[in-house]
Order: C-alpha cells, then sequence, then structure tokens
C-alpha cells in the first residue's frame, strides 16, 4: 500500500493519469446522482433502484449494438424504454409510499432493484458484457496517460444531458412546476400545479437520466446485473456528500468520487474498489453526523 | 384470544403446543430437519429486528453484520484453539485436521461465548457511531457497514478470504449434528423470545417504545437515549452473533458475502417477516418469520429460477400494500382479541371524524 503511494507521488505523469480517468468516469456518476438528487429533493424518495436502471439502460444500448446498431444511439432509446419503466414503477409502486416514512420508500425501492436485478439475470445471464466501439486509446507523455476515447465521448455526452436537463429544469413550464413542488407541495397544488403529474414526471425523468447513464456505462465498462447496487450506493454518496439541491456540489462531488475510487482502487488494489465505494459512504454518513452535532443543542451529560 | 391469553391454563397450554410442536416436527419429518432448523434462525432474525425495528423505531438493514461477525468469531475460536489459523486456511495445504470430543465442544463452547461478547463489543463501539444517524440516514449506513466488512473480510487471507472457511468436522454420526444443532437453534430461538416477552414488559420496554414514538421528547423526559439504543442493539447482537456461530457449524462451511454477510438475502428477509408478521409486536416477528419461511421453502423450487423476482414483489407488496402486518391486521379487525376495548357507537364515530 506505501508503496503504491510512493509510485502515485513519484510519478506525477501516472497521477496525472489517474485523476484524468476519474474526472472521466466520474461525469457518468455524477449524472447519475443528479437523477436521484432530483427525486429525492421533490418528492423525497430515496431510489434504491437507481443502480438498476443504468445497468437495465446499459443492457438496451448492448441489445441494440447486438442488433447492429451503434451504440450512441442506445442513449435515447434507453432514455425512452427507462422512461417507460420509470412512469410505470411511479403508478404501482412509488405513488403509494411517498406518503409514508422514508423507510418505507427505502425498502420498497429496494424491492424494486431486486425485481430489476433477478430478472436481468434471467433475462440477459448473469455474465460480464460490454459494448466494444473498437477505438485505440489514446496515448501522451511517453504513453503514461492513456486515455480511452470512448471515456472522453462518454464525458461530454453525459456533460450534454446534464446541460440539457438543467435547461429543462430551469427554462420549461414542467421544470419550473417541478421546482416549485420541491420547494413547497401544498403550495404548489394551491396554485393550480398537479402535484401528482409532477411527481410522476420526475420519477420518469430520473428513470430515463439513468438509462442514459447505463448507455454510456455500457461502452465504458463491463457490467453484469448485480452490480447496480454498487453504483445506488455511489449516489448516495454524492447526495449525501453534496447536499439536496446543490448542484455545483453534486457536480464536484461526482467527479471527486471518480477520482477517488481511481486512486483508491489503485492504492489498495482493484479488490477493495466496492469496499471503498461503500467505506466512503459510511465516511461521509458520519462526518457529516459530527458536523451536525457540532450544532446540536442538546447537552449531553 | 384475549379469552385465550387471560386464561392462564390456556396459556401453558398454548406454550406447551409450541414447544411439544418444536420438538416433535424434527422427529416426524427427520428429513427437513435442515429447513427447521434455518426456520428457528428465521425466528431469532425477526425478533432480533423488532428489538430496533419495531420497538425502538430504528430501521436497520445491516443487523446481519452480528450474524457474520459472530460465525467468523466462532470459527476462529474454534481453530484457533488447536491449531495454526493461518496453515488451517491456507489454500495450499491439504491435511486434514480432526478434531476429538472435548476440543469440539470445548471449541464450540467458548466460541459462541467469545462470538456473543464481541457482537456486544462491536455493538457498543458501533453504536456511539451509528446511532447519531436517523431515520432513512441509519438504514443506508448499517447496509453500508455490512456490506463493507463483508467485503473486507472477503479479502482477508487469515480467515480463508472470499473462498471462505470450512468449520471443524463433527466428531461422530452426521445425523446426531444435525438433531443437536436442531436443538441449539430451537433453544436459542425460545431463550431470545422469553428474553424479549420479559424486556418488552419492564421499563427498559417503556423507554425504548418513547424513544420510537418521539426520540427529542424522550431525551426531554430524562431518558439517556443513547444508552438506551446502545443496550438495546447489543441485545440484538448478542443473540445475532451467537445465531451465526451455531449457524456455522451448523452449515459446516460458509463464504463472506453469500453465508455470512448475505445483505441482500438473510439482511433483508428479517425485514420482511417483521413488516409481514407486525411489527412492533411479540408475536408478530415470530409469526411472520414461520410463514415467510413456509411459504420460501414450499414455493421456492417450483419458480424454476423466478424465486428471486417473486422475493421482490413480495417486499413490494408487503411495504407497499401490507404496511401493518398480520398482527397490526388483526388488531384491526378485532381488537378485542388483545384487550383493546371498543366503545361501540363512540369509537366508530371517531373513526369516522
Amino acid at each position: 500500500m506505501w508503496d503504491n503511494i510512493k509510485i502515485l507521488i513519484d510519478a506525477p505523469l501516472f497521477t496525472l493519469d489517474m485523476v484524468i480517468n476519474g474526472l472521466l468516469i466520474g461525469a457518468v456518476f455524477a449524472l447519475i446522482a443528479y437523477g436521484l438528487a432530483l427525486v429525492w429533493g421533490v418528492m423525497n424518495v430515496k431510489n434504491l433502484a437507481q443502480g438498476d436502471f443504468v445497468i437495465l439502460g446499459a443492457y438496451v444500448a448492448w441489445t441494440l449494438f447486438n442488433w447492429g446498431i451503434h451504440p450512441f444511439f442506445g442513449v435515447p432509446v434507453a432514455f425512452g424504454v427507462l422512461w417507460v419503466l420509470g412512469w410505470i414503477v411511479y403508478k404501482t409502486v412509488v405513488y403509494r409510499v411517498i406518503e409514508h416514512d422514508l423507510f418505507t420508500s427505502l425498502l420498497a425501492t429496494f424491492g424494486v432493484a431486486i425485481v430489476l436485478q433477478q430478472s436481468m439475470n434471467l433475462i440477459f445471464g448473469s455474465d460480464e458484457q460490454t459494448v466494444s466501439l473498437g477505438m485505440e486509446s489514446m496515448s501522451f507523455f511517453d504513453n503514461v496517460v492513456t486515455i480511452q476515447p470512448t471515456r472522453l465521448i462518454a464525458f461530454f455526452a453525459a456533460i450534454l444531458l446534464a446541460i440539457a436537463v438543467i435547461t429543462f429544469m430551469k427554462r420549461s413550464r414542467m421544470g419550473q412546476a417541478i421546482r416549485a413542488t420541491s420547494q413547497n407541495p401544498r403550495s404548489a397544488r394551491v396554485m393550480g400545479i398537479d402535484t401528482e403529474k409532477v411527481y410522476a414526471f420526475t420519477y420518469s425523468l430520473n428513470a430515463a437520466i439513468c438509462g442514459a447513464a447505463g448507455a454510456l456505462v455500457a461502452v465504458i465498462w463491463e457490467f453484469q446485473p448485480y452490480i447496480g447496487l454498487i453504483f445506488s450506493i455511489r449516489s448516495f454518496v454524492i447526495v449525501t456528500a453534496a447536499g439536496l439541491g446543490n448542484l455545483p456540489g453534486v457536480i464536484a462531488a461526482g467527479l471527486g468520487m471518480g477520482v477517488l475510487e481511481q486512486t483508491g482502487a489503485f492504492v489498495l488494489g482493484t479488490q477493495f474498489q466496492q469496499a471503498i465505494v461503500v467505506g466512503m459512504l459510511l465516511v461521509v454518513l458520519l462526518v457529516k453526523l459530527i458536523l451536525a452535532s457540532r450544532h446540536r443543542q442538546v447537552v449531553e451529560q | 384470544m384475549s379469552a385465550l391469553m387471560n386464561n392462564k391454563m390456556a396459556k401453558i397450554v398454548f406454550y406447551a403446543a409450541i414447544l411439544a410442536l418444536g420438538i416433535f416436527l424434527p422427529i416426524w419429518f427427520p428429513n427437513y430437519i435442515g429447513q427447521l432448523t434455518v426456520m428457528w434462525l428465521m425466528v431469532i432474525f425477526a425478533l432480533t429486528w423488532d428489538i430496533l425495528g419495531g420497538q425502538m423505531g430504528y430501521n436497520s438493514l445491516g443487523n446481519i453484520f452480528f450474524f457474520g461477525v459472530g460465525m467468523y468469531t466462532t470459527a476462529m475460536v474454534q481453530v484457533g484453539m488447536f491449531y495454526d489459523l493461518a496453515e488451517y486456511t491456507s489454500p495450499a495445504g491439504g491435511e486434514i485436521y480432526t478434531f476429538n470430543l472435548t476440543q469440539y465442544f470445548s471449541g464450540m463452547a467458548v466460541g459462541y461465548l467469545v462470538a456473543g461478547l464481541i457482537c456486544v463489543v462491536f455493538a457498543v463501539v458501533l453504536g456511539r457511531l451509528m446511532f447519531g444517524l436517523r431515520g432513512p440516514y441509519f438504514a443506508i449506513g448499517t447496509l453500508a457497514l455490512a456490506t463493507v466488512v463483508g467485503e473486507l473480510v472477503s479479502t482477508w487471507e487469515l480467515v480463508g478470504g472470499g473462498s471462505g472457511m470450512s468449520m471443524p468436522n463433527f466428531p461422530g454420526e452426521p445425523a446426531v449434528s444435525k438433531a443437536m444443532f436442531y436443538a441449539m437453534m430451537f433453544a436459542l430461538a425460545i431463550v431470545t423470545f422469553l428474553f424479549l416477552r420479559w424486556l418488552y414488559g419492564t421499563h427498559f420496554g417503556l423507554a425504548i417504545n418513547a424513544i420510537r414514538d418521539d426520540e427529542e421528547k424522550a431525551e426531554g423526559m430524562g431518558i439517556h437515549t443513547l444508552r438506551y439504543k446502545t443496550v438495546a442493539w447489543s441485545i440484538a447482537a448478542f443473540f445475532l452473533g451467537v445465531a451465526g456461530a451455531i449457524y456455522g457449524n451448523f452449515n459446516n462451511f460458509f463464504e463472506p458475502i453469500e453465508v455470512a454477510f448475505p445483505t441482500t438475502t438473510f439482511g433483508i428477509f428479517m425485514v420482511l417477516m417483521v413488516l409481514l408478521g407486525g411489527k412492533g409486536t411479540l408475536w408478530g416477528p415470530v409469526i411472520g418469520a414461520i410463514l415467510f419461511h413456509i411459504i420460501k421453502e414450499v414455493t421456492w423450487t417450483y419458480l424454476l429460477g423466478w424465486q428471486w423476482v417473486a422475493l421482490g414483489l413480495l417486499i413490494i407488496i408487503t411495504v407497499v400494500y401490507f404496511q401493518q402486518g398480520i398482527m397490526g391486521w388483526l388488531m384491526d379487525k378485532k381488537p378485542t382479541w388483545f384487550g383493546i376495548r371498543v366503545e361501540g357507537e363512540k369509537q366508530r364515530l371517531g373513526d369516522m371524524q
């Protein structure tokens, strides 16, 4: 472990490689986390099915790829497919748990996650899949810094998508309604906003964002049905660290997550990658707790 | 049930019937003794989850952590008392390790005790950190805890890493060991139940209910909430740790992710069983666990691979449509059974308003 840290310090170019690659995958994380922040902020539902929407999006792109369609067309298709799925999940499960306590929504979406995960396992098998575009990786500085062009494309695609969604939220009538509902659902209802419709729209939009992000994941990574939960946990880490309604925070935390994961996996070994992601969640929760306890008024004995 | 419950004689008959069932079921159905052992394990899972989830309002998704810790602790003690643990677990060694009767049972006795105590220590230490988290954060935090420990243990070479560990072989007939582990699990389930029945009737039970209903107010009333929460978690941890230890011996072999820290199977079953039976009640978890286990064992093999999808659907249906559980539903329909006085028209009018 210390040897690996020493390598990072001694070879700044190598560190640069790791940081760049971390930032590139971090953009996809940030996009997924943005979807979670949306659902969490607007309807107060903690969606544990987030990662499984992502993996389903990846399988949509993969299926299209097997049919001979270029995977980047998979992005809009996955967006559409997951939109429909999100709407169905909302209408059958989520709308019934919005009024309940948060643990209920957590558990209900966990159930959705298990159904999706196992269905994907039965339909697509548990083998690792990937969509290979056969692009040569780009090398800089005597092959020390290598960048996969697919990651670069995915990075920009994620940014474009994020810009599109944010513009939609800022400019469109529906976006305004969503933001109004998130501020105060009761007042929004008084002002004539159909909050039920807003909730359905928000949840579908989140699923669609996840699907599009999943199509990008298909191109840059190997995936299999069981890695959904780790994507959910990543987005929880990012949103918890950044706080709700803090868009720059979500982006920064997402990129930071990518970098930390890359360097952490190198320093400790790749077998620790999942542990790093989950461990980061614990760290973020505990740091928030310590910060909050400073403001607490209750005097301990 | 009220007439039944009020009558002391009937109560004794009721308990004796359950005791007799627990003893005679494995004798009548010797082929199902393994499933019956797991059924009592499920009862322990549900009962211990309900201490926090039902009675105290802290929904943990990571209680399975103690189950795994208990299993690994007892394995390390049982092997480590007589052999070198690193050699025992090394994949290269082809040696066969035998344990004679005294070694086996002394290892087991010490191992179970240490497993329970280590779990209590973990609960006290981790409780200080985790109990600051409220509501869903506690659920996510504990889920993360169990997952991360499972991942870390699977990279720990001393205990066999990802390929797991096998327990000492039982020195004797396999049938005897099966019956023995059944009896131990059944006894532990009964002890857990009786202990919790006593506990919920004490001041302690009232205090943790107060924490569930309004933690700030409970604190205002002078209840040292952190202390109560830690003790409650320690109780759950102790029983789960011992259950994990027995299950490790019963299974004879375990590996970290699927058996010792199965957050997505046993870890979620315990929540589901309590919700199914009715949380916050004494009998709810027991009924939920037994019902769930029977449904699971009967239908599982007929679902041809779709059983996990069915599990997810069961979670969704229970959580979304059947929140109150069987006991809650019964209390709603037949309140007189539970000694709740219904005041006729007045009550119904009150409900309508």
